[in-house]
């Protein structure tokens, strides 16, 4: 079934004219669902060739191919977590605006936990002591 | 010669920035009476007009486009319309450094002509602080950042403006920003003072409050405008991605936002005195780093249009040297100022008190998301920090925050119970939960969506409730500008949640003549046909947008500039009053075909009428907040006139 309106997806565009290296760069796929996930993951992919943009953003001709790339692969059936894994192994951590936990970004969480837990002792100690 | 003349004012300027540094200095160690130690007000009122002329020179020769300058040359043409021409002026390095420190100067100038409520001594370390922070960037400019340097021989053409930025919004944002990152070093130099000379009560508050808000309304009004030319320039339909040049102007403006609400404890209660000197400390210091972000070019975006190492490392020691030195001066002073007032768990202090730490904590990890990927890259991997990441971060500590907000403003100074404010606590708990459950039932935002509507519904009541009981004649002007600001905060948040959770967007490649639905409305590509402006070419669509009421032509286009060369696209935006229909014309899809990009958000432009509405409501407050100032001296010049007549009789 997905496969089918992923196939309908592709097909569409290309009638009449010469098929694109990336025909889902820019077409968005016939099933809304698998369409809202692709969406939901370009927008947390960052085009490797501008500047601080997701590849729903960018114009590149790359961004249009890791466009292409993702919405083929959700169609195919794979999970967003799952492109994104592939993504990650081809281009690094950095092709991800959601970064994972391992050993180069611990502390981007172990902090904010610091931070909780500095602002709950700076919150007792200066409102836990009574006025006057 | 207008170039000469400007580079003549500014190292006239610059010396005398020295003198109202000496001077001030002097002032401070008790040489006030003294010739030298007299001149600190005049040398700053002086050394501004010296810089207004720099700069109008600059705006000179921007305007006529003289090549044989050597900015101009590389970012200016004559082919630009003159509000451009003119705009470019501060739309490249050199140039903007000059706006911020003119701005720089004349904020001493108005500290030096108009401050008058605190003593001598304090206000000669306070123009000491500020002269000392305007030489390292007066140095910064004349050594490696000339804007005046001359090109020979003269160019014959010039590379003209980045395309991007040849827009209303950015002849705006920029100068606008600055006066809120720069009205900022005021708190800083007045918190300095007030470390020199010890006095942190709440005379201090109220003398700083005004420079406060004035800089917070002007971030807030930047931010917003940034925002809003991002949005509609770019062409990409977001409003914030948090990129690390939108969150250097955002931590100053959390930083300010914690302190104008301490400053207000400090001010009524003469408490959080330490915290209060902190803050104003960290505001400025954060203006400082985002300075040397944008400018230093150590990120590569959009904005960083400087890549230059050598000023990046200077601007990396004036930073040190400013904000290590007013950290080294508050640990050794902070010890010796008093504590100032202590207060209950339920009050308006410790209402403000859980804003305050809420707000450190956001600017701690906006400040960690935005150095971590550059640290990182120092060690040799590359990692992005995006949405996904700041959204639910930011969100654990502005959810609390937002919660103590609704009921915050309505408790009592010292001591307060939750009891007294049980009916408003119910209303505002009952449409909190009414939303959510109307949310997830009929809707399907997601969960941050929801909560930052349900909190938007709630704050948008509660922002009136400190009316209750009160004859509206007598309100204060400042409590109306307190109100407004967090009515403005709730309709800003609605835009932002309405945005995010029921956006919708469309991706066609149509032939002129098809139809596509897009939200309520359906929109028809009626022809696609070239446009020429003064120096771009373009292909404009022309969409046909029926519907719900509505039956109008959009007209993307897509520019081509040729100075320097490079293709923009111009988003057609349709503003209703419950949304934006915003359109895009892609390229063509070589059968006859074009891209087109449309998006129906609805409520998006609440996110900026909110901004307006917080910076108007800091305007209120500022006004309400000098009325009241020249009441009191009324009152205390009234006592001491019946004093002296009693005396005499």
């Amino acid at each position: 079934m997905m496969l089918a309106a992923a196939l309908l997806a592709i097909a569409a565009p290309g009638a009449g004219q010469a098929v694109s290296s990336a025909p889902l760069a820019n077409t968005q796929l016939a099933d809304p669902q698998a369409e809202a996930a692709a969406q939901a993951l370009m927008e947390e992919l960052r085009c490797l060739t501008c500047q601080s943009q997701s590849i729903a953003d960018s114009d590149a001709p790359m961004a249009g191919d890791m466009r292409h790339q993702v919405r083929s692969r959700i169609a195919a059936g794979e999970s967003p977590d799952e492109v994104r894994a592939w993504l990650v192994e081809r281009y690094g951590d950095y092709v991800t605006y959601r970064p994972g936990f391992d050993a180069a970004t611990w502390p981007l969480f172990a902090l904010p936990v610091l931070f909780i837990l500095l602002a709950g002792v700076v919150l007792v100690r200066r409102l836990g002591r009574r006025g006057e | 010669m207008i170039a000469e003349l400007g580079l003549a004012a500014l190292w006239l300027a610059a010396g005398l920035c020295v003198l109202q540094f000496v001077s001030g200095a002097i002032g401070v160690g008790g040489g006030a009476d003294s010739a030298v130690g007299a001149l600190a007000r005049p040398a700053a009122i002086v050394q501004s007009l010296l810089l207004v002329i720099s700069f109008a020179c600059l705006l000179r020769v921007f305007a006529v486009t003289d090549f044989s300058v050597a900015l101009v040359a590389a970012n200016s043409n004559p082919d630009k319309p003159l509000i451009y021409r003119i705009s470019g002026a501060w739309g490249n390095h050199e140039g903007s450094m000059l706006l911020w420190v003119t701005i720089l100067g004349l904020c001493s100038a108005l500290v030096a002509l108009f401050e008058k409520r605190m003593d001598d001594r304090f206000m000669k370390a306070a123009l000491a602080a500020q002269g000392f922070v305007a030489l390292g960037f007066f140095g910064f400019l004349l050594l490696s950042s000339n804007p005046f340097a001359r090109l020979d021989p003269p160019a014959e053409i010039g590379a003209g403006l980045n395309p991007l930025l040849q827009d209303i919004g950015l002849a705006m944002h920029p100068p606008t920003l600055y006066l809120g990152y720069v009205g900022l070093s005021v708190a800083f130099s007045f918190v300095v003072a007030a470390l020199i000379t010890r006095q942190a009560g709440p005379e201090l508050a109220r003398v700083m409050r005004p420079w406060v808000l004035a800089a917070w309304v002007a971030l807030t009004l930047g931010i917003a405008a940034g925002s809003y030319w991002a949005y509609y320039e770019l062409g990409w339909g977001g409003w914030w991605f948090w990129d690390p040049v939108e969150n250097a102007s955002l931590m100053p403006w959390l930083a300010a936002t914690a302190l104008l609400h301490s400053v207000s404890v400090l001010a009524a209660r003469d408490a959080l005195r330490t915290w209060t000197i902190l803050l104003g400390v960290v505001a400025f210091s954060m203006s400082m780093v985002g300075t040397f972000l944008v400018r230093s070019g150590i990120l590569t975006s959009v904005h960083a249009f400087a890549v230059d190492p050598e000023r990046g490392a200077f601007i990396l020691v004036l930073l040190t040297i400013y904000i290590g030195g007013a950290f080294a001066l508050f640990a050794l002073r902070a010890g010796s100022l008093a504590e100032g007032k202590r207060f209950a768990m339920v009050s308006r202090e410790g209402a403000l008190v859980v804003n305050n730490v809420m707000l450190s904590a956001i600017l701690a990890v906006v400040l960690l998301g935005t150095l971590y990927p550059l640290l990182a890259e120092a060690f040799g991997t590359r990692v992005s920090i995006g949405p996904p990441y700041y959204n639910p971060v930011t969100a654990i500590f502005a959810v609390p925050m937002f919660l103590v907000l609704l009921i915050g403003p309505l408790l009592r100074w010292k001591r307060d119970s939750l009891s007294r404010v049980a009916v408003p606590l119910a209303i505002v708990c009952a449409i909190l939960a009414g939303s959510v459950s109307v949310l997830v039932l009929f809707t399907g935002a997601g969960v941050l969506a929801t909560i930052g509507l349900a909190l938007a519904a709630a704050l948008a009541l509660a922002s009136w409730l400190p009316l209750r009981g009160r004859q509206l004649r007598r309100v204060p002007l400042a409590l109306w500008g307190s109100m407004l600001a967090h009515f403005g905060l709730a309709v800003s948040l609605c835009g932002m949640a309405s945005e995010s959770a029921f956006s919708v967007e469309r991706l066609v490649a149509v032939r002129t003549g098809d139809q596509v639905e897009i939200g309520p409305f359906l929109a028809r590509l009626e022809s696609v046909e070239p446009v020429a402006g003064p120096n771009w070419t373009a292909l404009e669509g022309k969409i046909a947008v029926t519907g719900n009421g509505v039956d109008t032509l959009l007209r993307p286009q897509a520019r081509y500039f040729t100075q320097p060369f490079q293709g923009t696209s111009e988003a057609a935006l349709l503003t209703l009053w419950n949304g934006q229909l915003y359109g895009i014309l892609g390229e063509a899809a070589g059968d006859g075909r074009w891209q087109l990009r449309l998006w129906w958000k609805p409520f998006v432009t609440l996110i900026w009428y909110g901004g307006i509405l917080i910076a108007l409501g800091g305007v209120l407050s500022i006004f309400g907040h000098l009325r009241s100032s020249v009441r009191r001296r009324k009152i205390r010049e009234e006592f001491a006139r019946r004093r002296a007549e009693r005396d005499a009789a």
